[in-house]
């Protein structure tokens, strides 16, 4: 789907060892970016973000390498999911909404005019905080939904099918009732299937806003898990409020924050030491637990 | 531990006393909700009553015959009678369905590009015309109809029966293309319109924004959008819409009259200028009707009532099988 480089730009630099967070985030094994053809990955370049005259974000400079996964975290209403919707171009639907600078997938603007933003978006999949499956369809088709959406044609549809509900975690439980609806499924099982639908079209990167926050800690666990097992094969770019999770599936964090003007990105590292060792004081304040 | 057996007990019966102002609340919206079906059985019944020793009298063959013929002697007197309503139902039918089948493809695509692609400003614009349009005196559709739009569907009717008269609606024998079922369909589509569009607007902004969303974060282009998300969502609600302009249609008296060739023969070709429908009957012969073809005309109107009632349970039996699987 991608042409394949050498990875040229790995600014978040591996060369830092990871020490420890809590020991969550050390109990991962560390991870060499960019090694396959995963493209070379995505990079904002200072993103601000309106909505009408509201500024909502300033300058959010961050790079993601391939087949990394980034947590972003920070409290509500600091810009995150803001951030995410201006990379998969999914920010332009709200009226009045604005951005600037630029976001470079492989290299190239995804806000470059004459840029077809259907590819873009399916090249960026998106994951979102409540489970989303479509209810006319049965859970069959609303995996394989977006490639009649973006009118792809694959040639063995049932392969792709189990492929990415077994990537999603979700096969062995609906492989018996692919027929049923999407509906009739638990709203764990519907997020799962949500990622599985974005699998299919098989997505360079894969944003996921808060795609845990409606749901128990059993099925929690499970996407984390799916989670970890995807970072294999795509770059993965993850919004949370929940700083364990961030721990558990990161290996890079970037913390956000409002000090009531425009969302800012305080500070990214490694997970292990945005946990351990933060720069900044305001992040130690927030992972520790003393505010937001 | 007590070792006492636990006694299932019997279920409480439970009682909530609302309030006063619930009470009285609940009171004038009973009474709102009741008056409507009061009215609406007070009319079948007055129609019911008036039209009986006619339906009496005439017994089936006023739904299977089509003549409508009274003689009177010098003093009113009622020598022969013949009334039958089946041109007029035919008519009815035939109308509203070619009106129902022009209307809402235009609707529903208004519809969506009201919802989807006007910007802000023109939306608001279109949709104070088109609901003006709801509003407009359907005599001046009548006479519009008549003068202006007659001379260019006589035309798309001269195509219709050209290319497709191997079908037997568009067929017809003798070329007499004015005034004809056709005219008034296109005339009772144009009235129909606004409710259907009104009605399929409403329904298709309520597509759930998280749908859309998923489907464009998915890759869709706005078409693709539409047909995965809003059409399902807003299926049922469109064929309700277009039940209630088929209702509208059906009922709709002074533009059908103005237009329509008034014939008393079932005529199922659309193109060819005969037919009618119930309302127009009434008006045609309310004027000067002697008081026992007066009573055949409330007959004429209760059978109208009764098709409208049909209709309507038809298409509530349609939405609620169909309104599901788009939710």
């Amino acid at each position: 789907m991608t042409t394949s480089h050498e990875s040229g730009k790995q600014e978040m630099q591996t060369s830092v060892k990871p020490s420890s967070l809590a020991d969550v985030a050390n109990a991962k094994a560390p991870k060499t970016p960019g090694t396959s053809a995963l493209g070379t990955g995505l990079e904002t370049r200072g993103v601000h973000a309106w909505f009408g005259k509201h500024h909502a974000l300033s300058n959010i400079s961050l790079d993601f390498a391939a087949g990394t996964v980034t947590a972003l975290i920070g409290p509500s209403g600091c810009g995150k999911s803001t951030f995410i919707r201006t990379i998969n171009r999914m920010h332009e639907f709200i009226p009045g909404a604005a951005m600037a600078g630029e976001v470079l997938l492989d290299g190239k603007d995804v806000y470059a005019p004459g840029t077809d933003v259907t590819k873009i978006r399916l090249q960026i999949g998106m994951v979102f905080q409540k489970p989303n499956p479509f209810p006319s369809m049965t859970i069959g088709e609303n995996v394989l939904s977006g490639l009649k959406l973006a009118q792809l044609k694959v040639d063995n549809k049932d392969d792709l099918l189990e492929e990415c509900l077994e990537r999603a975690g979700l096969w062995n439980e609906v492989k018996d009732r692919l027929g049923a609806h999407g509906g009739s499924l638990s709203g764990g099982q519907q997020q799962r299937l949500c990622i599985a639908r974005a699998l299919a079209v098989r997505p360079q990167v894969l944003l996921m806003d808060e795609p845990c926050s409606a749901l128990d800690p059993g099925s929690t666990l499970r996407i984390e898990d799916t989670i970890r097992h995807l970072s294999d094969t795509m770059t993965i770019i993850i919004v949370t409020h929940n700083m364990q999770q961030a721990a558990r599936v990161s290996d890079y964090t970037a913390f956000f924050l409002s000090d009531g003007g425009p969302g800012q990105m305080i500070e990214v590292a490694p997970t292990s030491e945005i946990f351990s060792r933060p720069q900044d004081s305001r992040t130690e304040s927030y992972v520790t637990g003393r505010f937001g | 531990m007590s070792t006492q057996e636990l006694v299932i007990p019997v279920p409480r019966e439970i009682v909530t006393e609302p309030r006063r102002s619930d009470k009285v609340f609940r009171g004038v919206v009973t009474g709102g909700g009741l008056s409507s079906l009061g009215i609406l059985g007070l009319i079948a019944i007055f129609l019911g009553y008036r039209g009986f020793e006619v339906l009496r009298q005439e017994g089936i063959g006023f739904i299977t015959h089509s003549d409508w013929s009274i003689s009177t002697d010098d003093s009113g007197n009622v020598l022969d009678s013949h009334f039958g309503l089946a041109a007029m139902l035919v008519g009815t039918i035939l109308c509203s369905l070619i009106a129902v089948v022009i209307a809402v493809p235009i609707s529903v695509f208004s519809a969506l590009f009201l919802n989807f692609y006007a910007p802000g400003w023109l939306k608001k614009i279109l949709i104070t015309i088109i609901d003006m349009m709801a509003a407009f005196p359907s005599i001046l559709f009548g006479i519009w109809g008549f003068l202006v739009l007659m001379p260019s569907v006589e035309y798309w009717a001269k195509l219709l029966h050209r290319y497709l008269g191997f079908i037997p609606i568009f067929d017809m024998q003798v070329p007499v293309y004015t005034r004809s079922p056709f005219v008034a369909g296109v005339v009772l589509s144009i009235m129909i319109i606004p409710i259907i569009t009104s009605v399929s607007r409403e329904i298709f902004s309520q597509a759930p924004l998280d749908r859309i969303q998923a489907a464009y974060a998915l890759g869709a282009t706005r078409w693709a959008m539409i047909k995965a998300v809003v059409i399902p969502h807003g299926r049922s609600g469109v064929i309700g819409g277009a039940m209630l302009g088929l209702g509208r249609a059906m009922g709709e008296t002074v533009a059908v009259f103005t237009v329509l060739n008034i014939v008393f023969q079932v005529n199922w070709q659309m193109l060819l200028g005969a037919g009618g429908n119930v309302a127009s009957l009434i008006i045609l012969k309310f004027g000067d009707a002697s008081p026992y073809e007066i009573k055949a005309l409330m007959a004429a109107g209760l059978i109208l009532f009764l098709l409208t009632l049909i209709v309507n349970a038809i298409a509530n039996l349609i939405v609620k099988t169909t309104g599901k699987s788009g939710r």
